[in-house]
């Protein structure tokens, strides 16, 4: 689960992108973040994926206190929580199988329990055979397969996405929405950013409007 | 046996480290070589120093630095004068024992230890005088002590000139000491030298690997796994220096070999430029390796601190 409670946010250049936010996402609960640009959407996965810290302030991720997950902490935080990104941060120098199983690396998971879990991971994405292909091999919807692929290799509770279907035409961008919705089925904490009216009208789950650092009510009534 | 898991996973995840940062600095091997070469230099240059103070040593090793005082009679005096003269110089306070060398011993002396016989032979007459070595007894054996023993001899009857001919020697073993604390001094400096290159190899590295430590990061790569990969590439730049360190010294010592010989043998000696040892050429080549290690430590734990992913 993730909780925000009364969060306020500003960077060391004066920019205020967070003001008093507080929500609540239960465990098992998918949601999307909308809102303008610079309205605090990556601010919020940043404080979630403990990238940033709140000026003033609590956030809650999987029961715990991100205040109190310090220095030598944070890898093994960071393990638990699954992050998607726009341009889907690969490494273009390593093949598929590398970029899947880096988190696995990290954790020192034996090879042939990465073996399993990396084609497993393919296989949930759609990519199972493609492991020894390059990222710009692939098209931009298998990079963001890829990038998906690596986020949940670790069974994290919760996984977090920002703009995950930016870069994607509508087709592919309906592909990776419903992926994300199968790990939600099957109880994994899910938060998305996003800004595409079409899956907002698709796809029916709560919907965290944020304006102005603060969260408000979604401006007119689609979902 | 098989290895537990555990301990198999961590060696396999260090091998791997290992051998993908050797395989990327072949990927680069221009870079790689330059800051191989500065290493081995650094590295070379005080080991030479030190070879050339050891040889030095080995040269003077056979000259004996005990305190002697030469002293030597007018010409001409007779054997029984000399022998006079050498019980005066004994009974002198501070004279532990006298030994008289008539001009004939003194002559075959010569001739064992100049090599020049020929000219020798070509003499109507010995020109030596008879000689008195003297040894002084303990106290009386520091510089002041003998300057003043000295003074003493010269007044005894028919005694001409006194020398203290270890006075050389001394000054000799004072200079290779002097330049072997100048050798620890220079490889002080140098060993400095290396942590600062290999800390800016690494550096550069680490800039043009930022998009895979952030990610590493952000996958939950603790700052150590980050780290690993630069530890063993400065470990690998060190040990090529520190190999490229020695073979400079063997080259150098194949090249100043024949010299040498010619030289020792115009002095009559029959001496050889000594090379590294075997304890001191591992150490070479392992001070490399370290100091490639300590310097990568030092840049990539200062540098990795500062790279956070962004998202």
């Amino acid at each position: 689960m993730i909780r925000f409670d009364r969060v306020f946010k500003r960077y060391p250049n004066g920019r205020e992108a967070l003001a008093e936010l507080s929500f609540e996402l239960e465990t098992g609960e998918m949601a999307f973040l909308t809102g303008h640009s610079g309205a605090g959407k990556s601010t919020v996965l940043r404080l979630i994926a403990l990238l940033e810290r709140p000026t003033r302030g609590q956030v809650f991720v999987n029961g715990r206190n991100t205040s109190a997950v310090r220095g030598g902490a944070i890898p093994a935080f960071r393990r638990q929580v699954g992050v998607v990104f726009q341009d889907h941060r690969l490494l273009d120098d390593r093949p598929v199988y590398d970029n899947v199983a880096l988190p696995l690396a990290v954790g020192g998971v034996p090879r042939r329990e990465m073996d399993k879990r990396v084609r497993a991971a393919l296989d949930q994405v759609g990519l199972l055979g493609r492991e020894r292909s390059f990222p710009l091999e692939l098209s931009a919807g298998e990079q963001q397969r890829v990038g998906i692929a690596r986020a949940v290799i670790t069974k994290p509770p919760v996984l977090i996405a920002d703009e995950p279907t930016g870069n994607l035409d509508p087709d592919l961008a309906l592909e990776v929405m419903n992926l994300f919705q199968r790990f939600n089925a099957v109880g994994v904490t899910v938060l998305v950013a996003t800004h595409d009216v079409h899956l907002l009208e698709r796809f029916r789950v709560r919907r965290l409007h944020i304006e102005h650092g603060r969260l408000a009510t979604v401006p007119h009534a689609a979902a | 046996m098989p290895l537990p898991d555990a301990v198999a996973t961590h060696l396999e995840r260090h091998g791997q480290a290992l051998f993908g940062s050797l395989g990327r600095l072949a990927r680069q091997p221009f870079a790689t070589f330059l800051t191989v070469v500065v290493i081995g230099i650094a590295l070379a240059l005080p080991a030479a120093l030190w070879l050339t103070v050891a040889n030095l040593r080995v040269v003077t090793e056979g000259l004996d630095d005990t305190v002697q005082l030469s002293v030597y009679l007018e010409l001409p005096t007779t054997a029984a004068q000399a022998k006079q003269a050498a019980l005066a110089i004994e009974a002198k306070k501070g004279v532990a024992d006298a030994v008289l060398v008539s001009p004939d011993e003194g002559l075959a002396e010569f001739r064992k230890l100049s090599g020049i016989d020929a000219a020798l032979e070509a003499l109507p007459e010995n020109p030596l005088p008879w000689l008195v070595k003297v040894r002084p007894s303990p106290p009386h054996d520091t510089a002041a002590a003998i300057d003043e023993l000295a003074a003493q001899l010269r007044k005894v009857e028919r005694v001409e000139l006194v020398e203290a001919d270890t006075a050389w020697v001394r000054r000799i073993h004072a200079i290779e000491d002097t330049l072997q604390q100048l050798v620890l001094l220079v490889a002080a400096v140098l060993a400095a030298g290396v942590l600062a290159v290999v800390g800016n190899t690494i550096r550069l590295e680490i800039n043009g690997r930022r998009a895979e430590i952030e990610v590493t990061k952000l996958v939950g790569g603790s700052n150590a796994f980050v780290r690993r990969p630069f530890l063993y590439s400065g470990f690998w730049q060190g040990l090529g220096g520190g190999l490229l360190a020695v073979a400079l010294i063997a080259a150098g010592l194949a090249a100043l070999g024949p010299f040498v010989e010619r030289l020792a043998a115009a002095y009559g000696a029959g001496f050889a430029l000594r090379s590294l040892s075997l304890q001191e050429w591992p150490l070479v080549v392992g001070g490399g390796a370290l100091l490639g290690l300590a310097g990568a430590w030092l840049a990539a734990t200062y540098h990795l601190r500062r790279i956070e992913p962004r998202a």
